[in-house]
C-alpha cells in the first residue's frame, strides 16, 4: 500500500489542525459523560441479593439493611465467640443463618455455594475488594445444621404454618424466630 | 438448689405442642379456612405429644440462649467388657456426625499414609495382656480432662476448656503448630493437612487446624443431651458408652459410675479426665 507523506509545512497539514482539536474535544466530552454515568451507577450500590435466595423475599435483613452493609462482620465476629465459647448457636446473627437466607438456587432448586463467583458474598466482596476466608472452613450451602433456625424439627414449621396460615412454599416460613 | 433452678430457668421457650392461640384473630377469616387451620393444629398436637413422652428432656430441647456454665460437666463411662471386637459403630457414627467422612484422600497419596493422616476423633484400640492373653477393646477419644495438657501448651489460647468441661479448639485462633498434639497423652487430636471440599454447617473444618472430639457440642447446645457414639453403640445393642453429666448425682452417668469399678487412663497424670473406663 502506498502512503502519501504530507510534509508538515504543506497547506493541507495546516488546515487539518483545527479539525483534530474538535475531534479531541469530542472524545474528552464522551469520556466525561462515561465518568458521570459511572458515578451515577456507583450510587446504586447494592442489588447483590440474589432473586433466587430467601432473602429476596424478606422485607429486611436481621438488622436494617444500611446497618448490615457496614457492620455485618462486627455481628458475625461477635456471634462467633458467643458460639465457640458460650455454645450459643441459634441467634439471628449466626453465619449459618446468613448462608441459609442468602444462598442462591439454580433452576432445579439446588443451592449454589454462597462464595462462588457472582454469588451473594463473593459479588459484594469482589466489588469492595475484600477477601475473606470464612468459607475455607464454613459450609457454603446450608447442610447439616443440626440447630439452625430454618431446619427445626418438622413439628415447628407445621405449628407455625397453622398459626399464620401460610402456604407451604411461602418464604417467611422458617424465618429466624426472634429470640430473647 | 442451683441445678434445679437452672433447669427451670433455661426453659423460656414456648410450648410448640399447644395449639396456636390465633382463633380470635382469625375471626374475619371465612369458615372453611378456619376449619382447616383448626384441623392442622389438632394434627400437630397429636403428632408431637408422643415425642414428649419419649424424651423426658424434651422441654430442654431448645437452642440455648445463655452461655454454657459449670453447672454441668459432661463426661462418659465406657464399659470395655461390652465393647465388641470388630465393631466400629461409634467411629462411623462420629465420622458422619462431624463430617469426618467428607475428607478425601489427596491425589497420589498412599492409602496407609492416608489412614494415619486423616482426622479421627475416636480410635478403636485393642489391647492384649501378654501374660494372660486377655484382649480388651476400647474406643479412645479426647478424655476431656479437668486439667488438659493441650490447653496448657497452646501458644495462642486456641485450645481451651469450655465452662461445661468440653475441651475444644477455637479454629479462628489455632495456628496449626500442633503443640497440643504432642502434649496429649491420649493421641486424641488430629491435624487437617488438606483443604476439605465439603463442610457441614455444624462442623466447620479447614486446612491447617487441629481438632478433636467435642462431645457433640452442637447437640448439647441444642438441648439434646447425647452424643453420636453413645447413640450408635446403644443402637448396636452393646450399650458400652454412657454419656451424661458428671455433676448430676442422680443422672445416668453418676449412677453408672457408682455401680461398677472404673478408672481413668493414665490416672497417674492427675488430669481428672471426664471420660472413664470400666473393665480395664
Amino acid at each position: 500500500m502506498d502512503i502519501i507523506m504530507i510534509p508538515p509545512h504543506h497547506r493541507m497539514a495546516r488546515r487539518a489542525r483545527p479539525q483534530r482539536i474538535t475531534w479531541l474535544a469530542r472524545v474528552a466530552l464522551l469520556i466525561g459523560l462515561l465518568l458521570l454515568a459511572a458515578a451515577a451507577s456507583a450510587e446504586r450500590v447494592g442489588g447483590f441479593v440474589l432473586p433466587s435466595s430467601q432473602a429476596a423475599t424478606a422485607a429486611t435483613c436481621v438488622e436494617p439493611t444500611e446497618y448490615m452493609r457496614r457492620n455485618h462482620f462486627e455481628l458475625i465476629r461477635h456471634q462467633r465467640d458467643e458460639t465457640v465459647y458460650g455454645g450459643i448457636r441459634s441467634t439471628k446473627h449466626s453465619l449459618a443463618g446468613c448462608v441459609t437466607c442468602h444462598v442462591g438456587h439454580d433452576g432445579d432448586g439446588t443451592p449454589i455455594p454462597i462464595a462462588d463467583i457472582g454469588q451473594f458474598c463473593n459479588a459484594c466482596h469482589r466489588y469492595a475488594a475484600v477477601r475473606m476466608n470464612c468459607f475455607d472452613c464454613h459450609a457454603t450451602v446450608p447442610v447439616g445444621e443440626g440447630w439452625n433456625q430454618t431446619v427445626t424439627a418438622p413439628s415447628a414449621p407445621t405449628a407455625q404454618l397453622a398459626d399464620t396460615a401460610l402456604p407451604p412454599g411461602h418464604p417467611s416460613r422458617g424465618q429466624p424466630a426472634p429470640d430473647r | 438448689m442451683n441445678r434445679e433452678a437452672e433447669t427451670t430457668a433455661t426453659d423460656p421457650h414456648p410450648d410448640l405442642t399447644s395449639p396456636p392461640s390465633s382463633a380470635p384473630a382469625a375471626a374475619a377469616v371465612d369458615q372453611t379456612r378456619r376449619a382447616l387451620i383448626g384441623t392442622a393444629a389438632g394434627v400437630t398436637a397429636a403428632a408431637v405429644a408422643p415425642g414428649l413422652v419419649l424424651y423426658s428432656n424434651a422441654n430442654e430441647a431448645a437452642p440455648r440462649t445463655d452461655p454454657v456454665s459449670d453447672v454441668h460437666r459432661w463426661g462418659m463411662l465406657i464399659d470395655t467388657d461390652r465393647c465388641a471386637t470388630g465393631c466400629t459403630a461409634c467411629v462411623t457414627a462420629c465420622d458422619r456426625e462431624n463430617g469426618l467422612n467428607l475428607q478425601a484422600k489427596p491425589l497420589g497419596d498412599d492409602q496407609d499414609k492416608w489412614q494415619n493422616q486423616r482426622a479421627t476423633w475416636i480410635r478403636k484400640v485393642r489391647l492384649q495382656d501378654n501374660l494372660t492373653g486377655r484382649m480388651t477393646n476400647l474406643p479412645l477419644l479426647c478424655q476431656h480432662c479437668e486439667n488438659p495438657p493441650c490447653v496448657d501448651v497452646c501458644p495462642t489460647g486456641a485450645s481451651f476448656k469450655r465452662a461445661d468441661g468440653v475441651v475444644m479448639v477455637d479454629r479462628h485462633t489455632c495456628i496449626g503448630c500442633r503443640y497440643c498434639m504432642m502434649a496429649c497423652p491420649y493421641k486424641a487430636r488430629s491435624f487437617i493437612h488438606e483443604r476439605v471440599e465439603q463442610n457441614l454447617s455444624r462442623a466447620p473444618r479447614g486446612k491447617g487446624c487441629v481438632e478433636s472430639c467435642n462431645l457433640c457440642a452442637h447437640r448439647l447446645d441444642n438441648g439434646d443431651i447425647s452424643t453420636a457414639c453413645a447413640d450408635a453403640c446403644a443402637h448396636e445393642g452393646h450399650h458400652a458408652i454412657v454419656f451424661g453429666d458428671l455433676k448430676d448425682p442422680d443422672g445416668p452417668l453418676r449412677q453408672a459410675l457408682a455401680a461398677s469399678p472404673n478408672r481413668q487412663i493414665r490416672e497417674d497424670l492427675r488430669l481428672n479426665t471426664g471420660v472413664r473406663y470400666a473393665g480395664i
